[in-house]
Formats: structure tokens, sequence, C-alpha cells
């Protein structure tokens, strides 16, 4: 077990180096931050020492080094927008992205996981074919266009929740966080639910087939056959086998919610790390596309890391066997 | 219980003749591929079908702007889905965005498709350091959300048609070549492939005449789900901004477009061309399920 | 009453989009206490089914269409599914082919055993694993302590099928099903657990229905045999009647089909042509299409007909008074 954590480790970190490259080469290389960060109407000698300054003068290998260095003390330039330091301000950002990430992924498993079962059980059923023809719709439906919808139908039409923003975070317990109020929900409610529904489609998906594999299985005939009830053969035999597999997939797609996040941020202006993105590709805010691309890409080897350690640790089979080596 | 199935039997007989008749046996794929047919057909005969021209600004007038479905413009042509700020005719304007859309998915899932197909295959032929490097790569690859990667190339490369196709393309290949390499690996072992070794045939001879085209069932597969998924990414990004040129408007940013009017009430310029683009979703899609049930030899029973 | 079980007539048909299977067609047989009935037939031949049948556990889209299952004298068809959940696991047991696919791999082996107990009998937890112990211990697993901590896959399949079985005797049933329980082992453990099973019976007077493809398991097990071919029962009686002198050319056939030692050096025999499709069987004996002794009669319904005391064939050209092949 320790070894494959380590081994697991190294990987990740390994993967990390090489996005580190890519994002650096990417931004700081292919273009010229000069041109962007200088004023247009700088003479030649001011870019030159501007240049010199920034040590874009020196060679390639040498700048990746000093950015490694930078980065590794948290230093991942200066937005020239906000004129702060880039991680800061992605990392005020951070917490409404997370929360908003969080009630999408609550959504998910409420609503996912039991009509997958539904679904799952009852496969030739009425109410589980259209459960399943709602799940292609999921699939299907360009999530910034149901975005839209869903601020047309509940913000402009009925006039039910509020269409854009965040309300006031409050600190209780420890926690900031904008769910404190009654106004919080109704804000996160829209662009919450727009970034689940994708993700409780493909739930829908992998529990009904999770289950009517299962179901399929001696194991659950054994089961009924010892004379257990209907609830304890699908609530314990059949969940706890396809439960391993559904945590791994919504571990590994709160990588993807993070990610989406930037579309239901921008529209419904929540003010979260998505909608800064967005803004500082449009803006050429460089720091921040660099300060959020590797943040992101960091969330998601640490997600993708902590969700292996989560199976081996789901999964007798894979926990002994490993212990046993 | 678990006899020999029949099917596999006759599908050595007559394959495609068997899909097609299985395919037309469920009457939602049947919907989904005629829909699709009316799709492929509007975009490729926009420029003949369209009431108007869109791109032609001589046509337009700003008077037009922002009318409702159904009313008449000032040259008497009657906008049946309402037209836009500039005064275009929606309805024309989703015809040639869905050409851009569908001509931007196809193009590139077709050379994702090449480029997969070639790297799974080369993984899976070769195996050894070839097949750990790139398999690594794809795993990897995987591993992020594909919006990320995509919103990662358009970051460093910029932004315009080219860029957006090989964010598109970076973001799909890694799926072909995953499939080609499973199916590629079980392929090999079989008897052909040990007879066309046999009789000393060039190893690229093997690869691309005998081995590739065993591949390619599972390929289809994932190519209509890829073209719909590629389809979708586009228009989020032109969504975002970051996609296509204003010059030539996809339906993602045909739908942008429309945005910042829907929320006082002129929903027509955001509401068609999402539901062009969801039709289209929804075929692809419709499809793509119904070629997975057949092809896949698993749910055979 | 003696009989603890009295099955007639017993039809069970799958209303698939093919057609309809009638996988038990008109099955009758009756095992008394401490009896030991072998049900002997190849794959496909209905006799898992019927064993499903007994325990109410036949899935749609299969169902049980007529006849009666009488349970110390209780028709058991048509019964609610509590009434059955209520019976399974506790007067009837089930054991299954594979040892591999019984036992829930993500369920440790006290779980599975002590939610048995608790399906049937309102006792503590301590107590249901007291009894869980006393029941590996009886099937001969030893260290029953720590065994109950493992998960299945930690067993080998012998002693998957031995927990399996201990599963079965918990609640000391009346009646055992045995579908095929040493099919999947080694001979070597076949062989050892046939033996303790036999004891079992004996000493505890519960009734064992064996279902098998191997007519040596049965010889050496079984009190009566019942051989079925698709979907019918075509000969039936004591073990030996059976044996030793089958009527049916069916039963002939797969007697003959058994390598032994006194037939050393002679090609074994077989029975010609492949078994029938269930979905299109012809009318009359399901036999007749590979059978010596076909004439056009056979293609006429056959009724079940006792030939001698107490031993019956489908059939109106049985061996008679012949030595078996």
């Amino acid at each position: 077990m320790t070894v494959y954590l380590i081994r697991r480790l190294m990987q990740a970190m390994l993967v990390l180096a090489v996005m580190s490259v890519l994002v650096f080469l990417g931004v700081f290389a292919i273009g010229d931050p000069i041109e962007i960060l200088i004023a247009a109407d700088a003479t030649q000698r001011e870019k030159e020492e501007a240049r010199i300054a920034l040590g874009l003068d020196r060679p390639l290998i040498e700048q990746y080094w000093v950015f490694v260095q930078n980065a590794l003390q948290g230093d991942l330039g200066r937005s020239f927008v906000f004129n702060m330091s880039a991680l800061q301000v992605i990392l005020q950002r951070f917490p409404a992205t997370f929360e908003l990430a969080m009630v999408a992924m609550l959504w998910t498993v409420l609503f996912g996981i039991p009509l997958g079962l539904w679904a799952g059980l009852k496969p030739d059923s009425f109410s589980g074919k259209s459960i399943m023809a709602g799940s292609i719709l999921g699939f299907s439906l360009p999530s910034f266009w149901v975005g839209l919808m869903l601020i047309m139908t509940f913000a402009v039409v009925l006039g039910w929740l509020p269409s854009t923003g965040r309300a006031e975070p409050e600190t209780h317990f420890g926690i900031t966080s904008s769910l404190w109020t009654a106004k919080g929900w109704s804000h996160v409610m829209l662009p919450s639910i727009n970034l689940a529904l994708g993700q409780i489609a493909l739930v829908i998906r992998l529990t009904r087939a999770g289950v009517r594999e299962a179901m399929l299985m001696d194991y659950v005939k054994f089961a009924r056959a010892k004379g257990l009830s209907q609830r304890r053969v699908i609530g314990v035999h059949v969940m706890k086998n396809i439960m391993i597999p559904i945590v791994t997939v919504l571990g590994l797609e709160l990588g993807s919610l993070i990610a989406f996040a930037v579309v239901t941020e921008s529209i419904f202006a929540w003010p979260g790390m998505g909608k800064l993105i967005i803004d500082s590709i449009n803006l050429l805010d460089r720091p921040i596309v660099v300060a959020y691309l590797l943040m992101t890409v960091f969330l998601v080897i640490f997600i993708n890391f902590a969700v292996d350690v989560l199976y081996s640790v789901l999964d007798p089979r894979v926990r002994l066997k490993d212990a046993g080596a | 219980m678990s006899g020999p199935t029949p099917t596999v039997d006759a599908a050595a007989v007559s394959p495609w003749r068997l899909v097609v008749a299985e395919f037309f046996a469920s009457p939602l794929a049947v919907f989904g591929l005629v829909l699709l047919v009316i799709i492929v057909g509007v975009a490729v005969f926009a420029p003949w079908i369209s009431p108007q021209n869109p791109y032609d600004l001589a046509q337009l007038s700003i008077m037009d702007g922002r009318q409702p479905p159904g009313t008449e413009s000032l040259d008497g042509l009657t906008f049946w889905l309402g037209s836009d700020d500039q005064g275009r005719d929606m309805l024309s304007g989703i015809f040639y965005g869905l050409r851009i859309s569908l001509a931007v998915g196809v193009l590139s899932a077709i050379v994702a498709l090449a480029v997969g197909m070639v790297m799974g295959m080369v993984a899976a032929f070769f195996g050894g350091w070839v097949d750990a490097l790139i398999m690594r790569i794809v795993d990897i690859q995987l591993s992020f959300p594909a919006i990320l990667i995509a919103l990662v190339l358009i970051a460093v490369l910029g932004q315009g048609v080219d860029k957006v196709i090989i964010a598109l393309i970076t973001v799909q290949w890694a799926y072909y070549a995953r499939t080609v390499r499973g199916t590629a690996l079980v392929e090999r072992r079989r008897e052909y492939i040990e007879a066309a070794t046999c009789l000393a045939l060039s190893k690229p001879r093997i690869l691309f005449g005998h081995l590739m085209p065993n591949c390619l069932p599972p390929l289809i597969v994932v190519a209509t789900v890829q073209v719909a998924g590629a389809i979708a990414l586009e228009a989020t990004l032109s969504f975002l901004g970051l996609g296509l040129p204003i010059t030539e408007p996809s339906l993602g940013l045909l739908i942008a477009n429309g945005f910042q009017y829907l929320l006082s009430g002129r929903y027509w310029i955001s509401f068609f061309p999402g539901v062009a683009l969801l039709l289209t979703i929804v075929a692809i899609n419709l499809v793509g399920d119904q070629l997975r049930d057949i092809l896949n030899p698993r749910l055979k029973k | 009453m003696t009989e603890t079980l009295v099955v007639e007539r017993l039809q069970t048909h799958f209303f698939t989009k093919a057609g309809v299977v009638k996988a038990v067609d008109d099955v009758s047989f009756s095992v008394g206490r401490g009896k030991v009935l072998g049900l002997v037939g190849e794959s496909g031949s209905g006799k898992s089914v019927t064993g499903f049948s007994i325990l109410g556990l036949v899935d749609p889209p299969g169902r049980v269409v007529s006849g009666a299952i009488r349970f110390k004298g209780e028709n058991l068809v048509g019964r609610s599914e509590d009434d059955w959940r209520r019976l399974r696991g506790a007067r009837i047991a089930m054991i299954f082919q594979d040892p591999m696919m019984t036992l829930n791999p993500v369920l440790r082996i006290d779980t599975q055993m002590i939610e048995a107990v608790q399906a049937h009998e309102p006792v503590s937890k301590d107590v249901a694993r007291q009894r869980a112990r006393d029941a590996l211990g009886q099937v001969g697993i030893p260290s029953p302590d720590e065994r109950l901590r493992s998960y299945p896959h930690q067993f080998s399949g012998g002693m998957r099928q031995r927990v399996a079985i201990a599963i079965a005797l918990l609640h000391k049933p009346d009646l055992i099903v045995a579908d095929e329980p040493t099919t999947a082992l080694d001979v070597t453990i076949q062989g050892q657990i046939l033996a303790e099973v036999q004891t079992l019976a004996r000493t505890t007077g519960t009734s064992l229905i064996w279902i098998t493809h191997d007519l040596s398991v049965v010889a050496g097990l079984a009190d009566d045999i019942c051989v079925m071919y698709a979907g019918k029962v075509v000969e039936q009686g004591t073990v030996d009647a059976v044996l030793d002198h089958p009527l049916h050319p069916y039963t002939n056939g797969l007697l003959g089909s058994v390598p032994s030692r006194n037939k050393r050096g002679q090609p074994l025999q077989q029975i010609p042509g492949m078994t029938p499709s269930v979905l299109k069987l012809p009318p009359g004996c399901a036999f007749q299409a590979r059978c010596a002794r076909v004439s056009a009669a056979c293609a006429e319904p056959i009724a079940m007909q006792e030939f001698r005391p107490e031993q019956f064939a489908r059939c109106i050209h049985p061996h008679r008074d012949e030595v078996p092949a």
C-alpha cells in the first residue's frame, strides 16, 4: 500500500511538472509578454529595459527555472489588471467556485443515484425509460444553453430566483460561505443546477448500468435465497458493489465540475475563478491565466490521486491485495 | 446459461446488412437518423435554402433588428424565427451557423480519428515502451476535463478557427487512441493476423490493410459520440467568446449574441439557435447509442 | 404427510421477445423427509429453473404459469413475496453452482452470515455471530473466528462453497436445493463435500434436491432420480431402477456416455445431434430428432407411464427388459 502510494504520488508530481513546462512554454515563450505589459507607445529603449528587468533576455531554461522557483514560493506573477499577486487573486475567488461545485455535487448525488437505481431496477417500465431518455437529453443539452433557458424560465418569466451573482458570504463556526442564508441558496440554485445537470445524467447512467449488472449476479440471487428483504438486497448487496465505481467517478468529476464552472460562472455572473479566467484571457492578463491553469491542473491531479487512494480503500479486493504484496 | 451467441456467427456472414436491419428495429434511432439527415442536408444546402445571406451586410437593415418571430421585414421577408440585433433573419443565421458548427465538428473529429487511430494502432502493434509512452500520455490527458485542455490551448495559441480546431483535435484524439488500442490488442491475436504475418506481408500492410478494418466498428461508435462532443465544445468556446470569430458565427456565437437580450424577454435570438444545437446533438447521440448497442458484443446475449 | 416437497405439474415459462420458452413444462416429483432427489439433465434442460421455482426466485420475464409446489402440505404457488421471503433461507435453502460468484465480494463473511441469521430470527448481532461461527465449524472450516472477518476472495473455491453450505444450514432447513454445487470444484474437494452433505442430510433429516448433469455424482448420493430433457421429465424412479434399467432412450444414452472401468478400451457412446432450441420444440417427444427408436407416433404428445413399480418414463419405445448398453 505504502509503495503504491509513493509510486502514485511520484506519478502525480511528474504530471504536474510536465504541465508546468507546457503552461510556461505556452504562455511565456510563444507570446511576447512585453507587448502586453508595456504601453503601446513605449520606445524601443523602454521595451529593452523592461525586457532586462523581467529577465526575458535570459535563456528559456533559466527563465523556466526562475518561474518554478517563484511558483514554489507561491509567486506566480502580478496581475496587471488587479495589481496584486496573481495567486492571491485566484485564491480569493476559489471559495465561490468550490461552493458552487459542492452544491452541484450535492444535487448530483441526491438525484443521480436514486433515479439511476430506479431506472436500473425497472428498465422496461415507462418511468425507467423516461429517466433514461431524460439522461440522454441531459448529456446532449449544451450546458450554457440550459443555463440561458434556466434564467429565462425561473428568473425572467416566473421571477422565482435571482439570475445572477452570489449573496454576501457570512462566517459561522469558522466556515465562510454564502449558503448560511436563504438568499445565498436562492442565488446558488440556478447555477448549481445548471452545473449539475450533465453530472446527474452521467451518474444516472452509471448507477443504472451498475444495478443492472449487479442484479444478474449470483450473489444477489443467493442473498435473496437467504430470505433477505428486497430492501436489504438492494440497499446493501447491490449498493455496496456499485458504490465503488460511482464514488470513484464522482470524485473524478469534481475536477470536471470545477473546470466546467467556467461556463456556468460566465452565464450567472458567479464571482468565482471561472469567470475570472475568461475575463483574464480576454484582457490578456497572463499571470492570472497561468495561475488559474496551474491551480486547476494541481487540483485535478490532487483529486485524481485522492480518488485512487479512496478506491483502494473502498474495494477490499484491491486493498488487501496491496497490503499482502 | 451462457451458450454460444449465434449473432456472432451470423455477423460473419453479412455484418453490414445485419447492422442495418438491427438499427432500423429501434424507432427512436430511426427518428435520430432522419433528424440527422435533415440537419446535415440543411447545413450542406444552406446557401440555397436560406431566405437571406446572413453575412451579406447589404441585405441587412438595422431597422429590422430584434423583431419577434413571424414579423415581416422592410423588404417583405418574413422572419419566421425573428431577427437578431443586426436585423439578420434568425432562420438563415441558424442554417449558416449549423454549416459552420457541423463543419468544425466533423473536420476536427476526422483529423482526431486519424491521429488517434494511428497512435492507437502503433501502440498496440509495437507494444513495449512505445505502447507505454503513448498510453501514458493518453491516460494523463483523459484525466483532465476536456474544457480545461481546450482553455489551456486557447490561452496558449490565441483565438481563431484553426486554433479552435486544433484544440478540438487535441481534446479528442486520446479517446480514439485508447479505443483503437483496446480493439487492436484483441484483434492482433486473431488467426488472420497470424496468417498475414506468416505470409511475410510488410508491417504497414498488416497494420493498415488487415488490422485497421477490423478495428472500425467500435471506432464508429466513439466517433459519433465525439462529433457531438466536439460540436458542443466548439459552441461552448464560441459562447465564452473564445471560439470562432464573429464574422462567421457558429451556433454558439448566435446564442451568445442573444444572451444580452434574454433578460428583456427577447428570447428568440438565443432560443432557436439553441434548439438547433440541441437537435443536432440529440440526433447524433440517438444514432450513436443505437450503434453502440448493436456493435458492442458484450451486450449481446 | 411424510413428503417434504411435492411438485405437481409445474410449468415455468419465460416470455421473451423471441417467443415463449417453456423452461419447465409439466414437471412432477416428490421428495421425502431426509431423502435425496437427483435432478439430472444437460444445461438448458430446465433443471435449474425448476430449482429456482421451488424458492420462488424466477425473475421476469419468467414466471410459474401453473402447477403446484406443496411444501409440507402447503401450496406455495401464488403466495406473496413476503411469504416466500420467510421460507427462503429458513425452511428451504439453496446452494448455487459457482462458489466464486455466490458470496458478495465486497462484504465480509460475518456480514453475510449474520444478516442471514437475523433475516429470520430476532436475535442480537452477538448471538447471530455465534451461530455463524458454529455453522462454519460444522462444515469443517478451521479457525472460524478469524475466517468470519475475512472477505470471500481470501478463500479458495472449496472453502467458499463450504461457507455457502454453512449459510444454507444456519436455520436447519427442511429442504436444500443444491444447484450443481460441486461442478466448479476439484474432484477431490467434490468428493469431500458430497460425503459431508450426505452425512448432514442423514443426521438432520433435511431433504435434498441435488441438481446435476453428472450421473456419477447422483449414483452415490441420491435415493431417487428425475431425468429432465428440454423442460420435461423424461424418466423418474429410484436411483437403482433408473441407473440399472433405464427406460428412456435419453437416459440410456446418458448412461452410455459415462466413462467407467468395465468399458475400458471401448469407444464411449455419444448421443447424436444437438439439444433442440427451447423456442421451437417439436410436438410430442422432444428427443425424437436424436432418438434411434423414433417412429411416427413420437410426434404425438406422450404421457408419463409407469413401466415398473416406482419407475416412470415418458416414452412409447422404452428399453424394456434389455440390458443397458
